[in-house]
């Protein structure tokens, strides 16, 4: 019968496979869509200029990249996890639970995080930490008392802003970039309102403040975006008032879309980010299986790879899509190289 | 008939004796806005369909040519030495490539004023290009060779539309003078456009260079998967299906696996995928990002649309002919091979390519698998290789290129969506031609 035939050479075909599957060649990846980019650019040259495979890297966000990093040592784990923020305590707990101890940190450079427009929408040219909190806190300070947020246009409490509706776009929760934009816009923004002290003479405390200030209005004028910066190019492009979180390498390949706000004056490039005046931006991360190394060709090559002065140097090809090259390079190079885990003394 | 005739006769007043005439225009009338429904319908169905296809087209064209810059290069021996010592060697390639062309540019006297950084912006990545040429053919060092290297990608939609001189403006990546200069090389035949055959056969490629992106790869990283399906599921299905149709007894349990399948055929993809992330990566230990494991995912997925085809073939080929067969003294089995189902033949096969080609085009059970992502790994090494080598997926690939920020990469989607529905029209077409073919009707 053929279809026994048939039958009995697929199964073979997938016996044959899985035992071939047994010993996995290339390095796999996983993480934030931020680190995603260059990872690739580092991961195509890494294919091209060595004689491993091409690494495979997806993407998902730095808390899924995580995740799947600390669900233990083996060949169908993830080698590299990529993330846009730094691991949490919490994050290296579940790893150690589930057998991954040793692991690598990797800085690779800085980003930056812009607000962005429609080129031809209203001038949001400059913000303030305390406009975008304004904006879409869920509580603000409003009149001396905090009062839930009612503002709908950006004119409300900001007269140097255009009469324009609220609408921002902001990364979604599993992003690594919600961290940061958080802690250096949200935060920022509160304690220069006011409204974090009123809080805490309102009698709440410190703790409990800051978790209020870093709350997001619901009513719809402000949204999170799970989904890549593409996602949030299409919504700002179906939106004249739209504005948009991106990152700055986003931001650079699509000049001809957006339009960039400076941030307490200073308008973001990869000078300004490097130079710390620029103040939303946030470190690269990646991390390695120690226990990987050795057994996986090529892990150790491509995390030294991917952190050469040929790629991740100032002139390198990831500074060239918009990596902030990281003054202190060597210094990871030397770290990569000893296969410095987390846990030793620095 | 009577029905018929009734109809015909409403119209013509005066005729009929009963009184009924008005009540007849209503419902005339009724029926004909009923077909005027329907019309509109069809109508706005069809502009859709021409609305889609007219922008898939449109956007999908600029794909397929790409523009290239045709330079006579002379590499030499000491330069070859140079670039594989060093640990970025497309780069040094592209380094010595760059500024051979600006000496050429200067000796041409070419008009605009131009620097090595602005003919570094113009072109694209062109190191390993070169880099596989002289490592493919190391006698042609020290020769001049011709080459046909792409541009950067932003030139390339200069040419095609897409970058318009008047919204280039704070970009790093190209600036309006180096627009004069392309015009110019364009106007000197240095710069031409032709058909982007790396797009057809080549693999995926970093953010930072969309002219080196193509296809194949995962066209390849597709037919695998269709194989471990099509190996899988047609033989899975059609043994099933030929069981509770022909022989199985009818009880409780055969109805209760009869509704479980088109419970399991109504179940969304992404399920699958979780499915097999649980089942065959962490419990069976597959590789991740493989083919094999996609194509176990799909067959799951595509399992429930063969059996209820099959099932529904069977039940059309009528009972005499069993019954004949059984009557001359076949057993069960004989009257069901040799009669039964090279009747249904057709209609299983139809069920099959339709199951497949829902199967082409899934991208969200593939997600959870690992074959979503930056998957360049290129063609696998060997036939058996090609189950297990990381690859990506057609759909999975059209879904990575539209997330670039690079807007060339949204071309590239576009051109993809054009080669995936070439193979989902190709394989429609064969099923209908089986169905012509080799229906038969009672």
């Amino acid at each position: 019968m053929s279809l026994v035939k048939l039958t009995a050479s697929a199964l073979a075909i997938a016996a044959v496979s899985a035992t071939a599957a047994a010993a996995r060649d290339n390095v796999q990846v996983a993480g934030s869509s931020t680190v995603l980019p260059y990872a690739s650019i580092v991961a195509e040259a890494f294919g091209q200029n060595t004689d491993f495979p091409t690494p495979v890297v997806e993407s998902g966000g730095s808390s899924a990249g995580l995740k799947r990093f600390c669900e233990g040592v083996g060949e169908n784990t993830i080698d590299v996890a990529n993330a846009s923020r730094k691991i949490r305590d919490k994050e290296i707990k579940a790893c150690a639970e589930a057998g991954v101890t040793d692991i690598i940190e990797v800085r690779i450079g800085y980003d930056g995080i812009v607000f962005a427009s429609q080129q031809s929408g209203p001038a949001f040219t400059a913000f303030t930490p305390s406009d975008i909190f304004n904006a879409i806190g869920a509580k603000v300070l409003k009149d001396g008392a905090i009062v839930d947020n009612s503002y709908t246009s950006w004119s409300d409490f900001n007269a140097d802003l255009p009469d324009a509706e609220i609408a921002m776009f902001i990364p979604g929760t599993k992003h690594g970039t919600r961290e940061v934009f958080e802690e250096k816009v949200l935060l920022i923004g509160c304690e220069e309102t006011g409204a974090m002290k009123a809080m805490v003479d309102g009698g709440m405390s410190e703790d409990d403040a800051e978790d209020a200030c870093l709350a997001v209005r619901t009513d719809g004028k402000s949204v999170d975006i799970d989904g890549d910066y593409t996602e949030t190019l299409a919504r700002i492009d179906a939106n004249t008032n739209g504005i948009g979180v991106f990152g700055l390498a986003f931001y650079e390949n699509n000049t001809d879309k957006l339009k960039v706000a400076t941030m307490s004056g200073v308008r973001p490039s990869t000078e300004t980010i490097a130079s710390g005046e620029y103040p939303v931006s946030r470190p690269l991360f990646f991390y390695i299986k120690k226990a990987h190394i050795g057994v996986i060709p090529g892990l150790k090559e491509y995390a030294q790879f991917f952190i050469s002065d040929e790629l991740a140097g100032p002139s390198g090809p990831l500074a060239q899509y918009g990596l902030v090259s990281d003054p202190e390079l060597a210094a990871t190079q030397a770290a990569v190289e000893a296969e410095k885990t987390m846990g030793d003394s620095m | 008939m009577t029905d018929a005739s009734l109809h015909g006769a409403a119209p013509r007043k005066g005729r009929s004796i009963h009184q009924i005439d008005a009540r007849t225009r209503r419902r005339n009338a009724t029926e004909a806005r009923f077909k005027a429904c329907g019309i509109a319908a069809i109508a706005i169905g069809l502009f859709f369909l021409v609305v889609l296809a007219v922008a898939i087209i449109r956007n999908g064209t600029p794909a397929f040519t790409r523009t290239v810059v045709e330079v006579n290069f002379t590499l030499t021996q000491a330069q070859f030495d140079e670039a594989e010592s060093q640990l970025f060697k497309t780069k040094a390639y592209s380094g010595f490539f760059n500024s051979a062309l600006a000496d050429q540019l200067t000796q041409q006297g070419i008009e605009v004023a131009f620097d090595e950084a602005s003919i570094e912006r113009l072109m694209g990545k062109v190191g390993n290009a070169i880099r596989e040429h002289y490592t493919a053919h190391p006698g042609d060092l020290d020769a001049p060779v011709t080459f046909n290297l792409p541009t950067s990608s932003r030139v390339d939609g200069y040419f095609n539309g897409r970058v318009k001189r008047e919204t280039l403006q704070d970009s790093r990546f190209l600036e309006a003078t180096d627009l004069d200069l392309a015009d110019q090389l364009k106007a000197a035949g240095i710069i031409k456009s032709e058909f982007n055959w790396p797009f057809i056969t080549g693999a995926d490629s970093g953010v930072d260079n969309p002219g080196g992106a193509g296809i194949g790869a995962s066209v390849v990283g597709s037919f695998f998967m269709m194989l471990v399906v099509l190996g899988l599921s047609l033989p899975i299905g059609v043994a099933a299906s030929i069981y509770l149709e022909e022989f199985a007894p009818q009880n409780w349990i055969t109805d209760l696996i009869e509704v479980n399948i088109s419970n399991l055929a109504a179940v969304p993809s992404i399920v699958f995928g979780i499915l097999g992330l649980a089942v065959f990566i962490q419990f069976m230990h597959l590789p991740q990002s493989a083919p094999l494991v996609g194509g176990l995912v799909l067959t799951l997925m595509t399992l429930p649309t063969i059996i209820i085809s099959t099932r529904a073939s069977l039940k059309s080929v009528p009972p005499s002919i069993r019954d004949a067969a059984l009557g001359v003294g076949a057993s069960k089995m004989q009257a069901v091979f040799h009669h039964v189902l090279p009747l249904a033949m057709p209609g299983i096969l139809t069920g099959t390519i339709i199951g497949l080609a829902q199967a082409l085009g899934e991208t969200a059970p593939l997600l959870l698998i690992g074959m979503v992502g930056f998957v360049a790994r290129g063609y696998p090494d060997g036939f058996l290789d090609g189950f297990v080598e990381p690859n990506s997926a057609m759909p999975a690939q059209i879904y990575t290129w539209a997330a670039r920020a690079d807007q060339a990469f949204y071309d590239k989607a576009w051109g993809g969506i054009i080669i995936l529905l070439i193979f989902l029209l190709t394989m429609n077409i064969i099923a209908i031609i089986l169905r012509r073919r080799f229906e038969r009707r009672w």
